[in-house]
């Protein structure tokens, strides 16, 4: 304890005209059980009220609070300071659209990737409200519940190699959208839909396994092993889609 | 002036205003929701616990219907609910539930055979009927006769969020996010919509629609030690009352959570003492069973909240150098349970404490958790006050809830509210058309860069709204905490009368451009304490103690006087709310009565 800690801090505010990009340096005196959002509003409040920053849950749930921290994208509100050396660096994800320091704009991006991959329930069916629900094994519902717990953060989208290079690229958060979906028997859409949006170089054939995602990922979810069954599944389809018909059948 | 227009305006993108959302794009009008944040990372997503419907499908829910689900929320409610809202709701849950698992949600489901559960603390069996398998299952929350609350892990508000955002994008609904809306656009008479900031560039934008539906979630950011997100500041219920004719409902009723941790007050589930947790005190010794002998430690939030400050009271509590606190046991759980059942827990505590509540106790105390005040509407969600404004979710005050909400049975009202008001607000937008006065978008356009022009240059004064903030933090939880009286209700009172005055003399130290933060909080603070002031003035005003709202001069639950709503609004100028009041409920399916814990006296209507 009793330490004074250094934040050297990105500044930069793209809405006023005499803002240039720099790096700014903050002193603050380490408190017990401090995270970066007990410090970053301590910098606010006393030092400079127009750091701009984004918390919401501050409980890890929410996903808002994704920079990168001493080169590592992560949660905020996770970052116990006394994990930390004595100086922090903190930079806003790559990737999102800077709204102005520390903040970037996850919405826009993520809602493209809605559309994208047709994040929903794909069914010609229609809902009775008069009807019990359809059945479903606990232990499947388990397992959509594993790749449904993603918080959406970016973390994974600022460590990918690949989505630094090429603006196109779906990302781990897609890929695992869309393998929450392939294990859902609700929803209706077929291999080859499946194909169709993540067969490309911007879906899975794009992905150097590099799996920095994975690392980085706050809520742990198992993205290399996702990526890689997505891989196979969508390989053994291309495959099939230059089968002849009577040769077809199911992998 | 940037004007955009819909059918359906929520200012919110949480549980409950997507899907009134959804409701009017499935039916073919055009809606916008407006967000503070991305629509995923509104405080719906933190609801770890469940959603009440009695689906009746598990061993523990068997014999669940409505009619004990109504029962158990009229007698949660403290008899302080309007009874037609709760039949409404109750009614309608498990067909809320049954359409989230057919939009996605992974519930958990029904596993055949012989099961262990946890009550008490205590390892049981129960068999789960083989005819059931598959079909939504439900776990244990305080408060409640049978086990109805329908879940996935602990992860249930994230899941649920994430559905509901899917089938949003689904059919069309526009997501606009980092953006705040800051006043109505009203004549009076009529609501035509919202003026919103833009919190990426700070450009104001005039929405106009011909419904408006404030769905803000909770005001739990008026005090200090809050389990809400920081978003949750009540920036809807500001705009409301700063209409000057909309009431908010039973601001007073202030639920506390028994189990925030210290010093982070994050919240741990419910879950946990609904599985077996147990409270203990500084000598490590299980103390609820003392005070309430048959629920123990899932007696409802606010009998638990107010036993555990009893007992730190009397010197029990664990001294910290954050204040006293009590302890959380889930030891006896086990690793694989607490791991994967109770997977969130674990992650908050080694995340945010450095604790393993596998192997050590978890620090927790009370702390203000759930608004069951809001925007008062009747049971269409129509406000009071004004045509064409609607309000569902925790921001409102539908009233189910009454003076305490039941856990599981708030997250369940977003969206049976939502699905409810959302069919409502579709029949208005048939049955209707909305005159929008162009006059009336130019002044509360002009009205709001007025305000925004006084503070950057510090027309009224420069007080930090920061320090304002504070004393509002210091006040609120001296006078209107847990424990009430009229001595330190008064103070609390004049002392935020004061602060009212600070903050109407804000002003920024920074030049307030683009998505500036300091030009965010000091739009909000006067609000802010306009609601403190709400909370507190109505709490000294109402002389008995019903739900969570606890008089120490007054214990006794007076139903001949106080079987009543608070109504609050606020007159131009005022520097306290002008209260009224309204019968609690019409209709009476549930004659008054004794809710059975707690241990309260009670004076009849007939006394």
């Amino acid at each position: 304890m009793a330490r004074t800690l250094t934040f050297n801090i990105f500044r930069y505010n793209p809405a006023d005209s005499a803002s240039r990009p720099r790096m700014d340096r903050f002193e603050l005196p380490e408190t017990e059980r401090m995270t970066l959002f007990i410090a970053l509003n301590k910098i606010r409040e006393d030092i400079d009220p127009t750091l701009m920053f984004d918390f919401c849950c501050r409980a890890g749930i929410c996903g808002a609070c994704a920079m990168v921290i001493n080169g590592r994208p992560g949660l905020a509100c996770h970052t116990k300071t006394k994990d930390m050396p004595d100086e922090i660096t903190l930079m806003p994800l790559p990737v999102f659209k800077l709204v102005g320091d520390l903040s970037v704009d996850t919405g826009t991006w993520f809602r493209g990737m809605y559309q994208k991959v047709e994040s929903w329930v794909h069914t010609d069916k229609v809902f009775d409200p008069a009807a019990k629900e359809e059945r479903m094994d606990n232990a499947l519902a388990e397992q959509i519940y594993e790749l449904d717990r993603c918080i959406e953060c970016g973390c994974c989208v600022a460590a990918c190699g690949t989505a630094l290079m090429r603006e196109d690229f779906l990302g781990a958060v897609a890929l695992n959208r869309l393998a929450r979906f392939i294990l859902d028997p609700r929803d209706e859409r077929t291999e080859k839909d499946y194909f169709d949006i993540v067969g490309t170089d911007e879906g899975i054939f794009g992905c150097m396994g590099l799996l920095a995602c994975e690392d980085v990922c706050p809520k742990h979810i198992p993205l290399q092993e996702q990526l890689g069954k997505l891989r196979r599944k969508m390989a053994l389809a291309s495959i099939k889609n230059m089968l002849p018909q009577f040769l077809k059948k199911d992998f | 002036m940037r004007i955009i227009q819909s059918d359906v305006l929520s200012v919110g993108a949480g549980l409950a205003g997507e899907r009134v959302a959804i409701e009017a794009a499935e039916n073919g009008f055009s809606a916008i929701c407006l967000s503070i944040v991305p629509a995923r990372r509104s405080h719906s997503s933190a609801a770890q616990g469940g959603m009440q419907a009695a689906l009746g499908n598990s061993a523990m829910g068997e014999g669940d219907c409505p009619d004990v689900h109504f029962a158990d929320t009229v007698k949660g409610s403290d008899w302080g609910c309007d009874q037609e809202v709760a039949r409404l709701f109750c009614d309608n849950a498990p067909i809320a539930m049954r359409q989230m698992a057919f939009w996605g949600v992974p519930w958990n489901r029904v596993v055949p055979g012989e099961q262990t559960y946890y009550k008490g603390g205590k390892p049981f069996t129960a068999f789960e009927k083989p005819e059931n398998e598959g079909l939504i299952h439900s776990r244990n929350f305080g408060g409640t006769a049978k086990w109805r609350t329908c879940y996935t892990s602990d992860g249930t508000g994230h899941c649920v969020l994430f559905t509901l955002d899917n089938r949003a994008a689904q059919v069309g609904v526009t997501v606009i996010d980092k953006v705040e809306v800051i006043g109505l656009i009203h004549d009076g008479e009529t609501c035509m919509g919202a003026v919103a900031r833009c919190l990426k560039t700070g450009e104001l934008t005039a929405y106009l629609a011909k419904a408006t539906l404030i769905a803000t979630g909770g005001f739990g950011r008026i005090y200090r030690e809050s389990t809400n997100a920081v978003i949750c500041d009540g920036g809807g219920l500001i705009a409301a009352l700063d209409t000057g004719v909309v009431p908010l409902g039973n601001m007073e009723a202030v639920q506390f959570h028994p189990t925030g941790i210290v010093p982070t007050d994050i919240l741990v589930t419910e879950g946990c003492r609904g599985d077996g947790g147990t409270l203990l005190d500084k000598n490590e010794y299980r103390f609820m069973p003392d005070y309430e002998p048959e629920k123990a430690e899932l007696a409802s939030r606010d009998v638990v909240s107010r036993r555990m400050t009893e007992h730190m009271r009397k010197g029990l509590g664990v001294p910290s150098p954050y204040g006293d606190h009590l302890w959380l046991d889930i030891r006896h759980l086990g690793e694989h349970h607490i791991r994967t059942k109770l997977r969130e827990v674990d992650e908050i505590c080694q995340s945010f404490l450095g604790v393993d509540p596998v192997h050590q106790l978890i620090p927790v105390r009370p702390t203000q958790h759930y608004s069951m005040g809001g925007v008062r509407t009747n049971k269409d969600g129509a406000a009071y006050g004004l045509k064409g404004l609607f309000s569902a979710g925790e921001a409102s005050c539908w009233d189910m809830h009454g003076f305490n909400r039941l856990g599981g049975n708030s997250l369940a009202e977003t969206v049976v509210a939502g699905m409810i008001v959302g069919a409502k607000i579709v029949e208005f937008l048939k049955g209707a058309e909305t005159v929008i006065k162009t006059a009336s978008v130019r002044d509360a356009m002009a009205a709001q860069q007025a305000r925004i022009d006084g503070l950057v240059n510090c027309a009224s004064g420069r007080e930090n709204p920061y320090a304002v903030k504070n004393a509002m933090h210091d006040a609120i939880m001296k006078g209107a905490g847990i424990f009430r009286n009229g001595k330190d209700l008064e103070t609390c009172v004049a002392d935020l009368q004061e602060i009212l005055a600070r903050a109407r003399k804000v002003g920024l130290r920074s030049n307030g451009q683009g998505a500036n933060p300091e030009l965010t909080m000091a739009l909000k603070i006067e609000g802010m304490v306009k609601l403190a002031l709400c909370v507190a003035y109505g709490a000294l005003k109402r002389t008995e103690s019903r739900g969570a709202h606890t008089r120490e001069d007054y214990p006794e639950r007076n139903d001949r006087d106080w079987l009543t709503r608070t109504l609050a609004t606020w007159a131009e100028g005022a520097d306290l709310p002008t209260l009224n009041y309204e019968p609690a409920t019409h209709v009476f399916e549930m004659p008054p009565g004794d809710r059975g814990y707690g241990g309260g006296k009670i004076i009849a209507r007939d006394e």
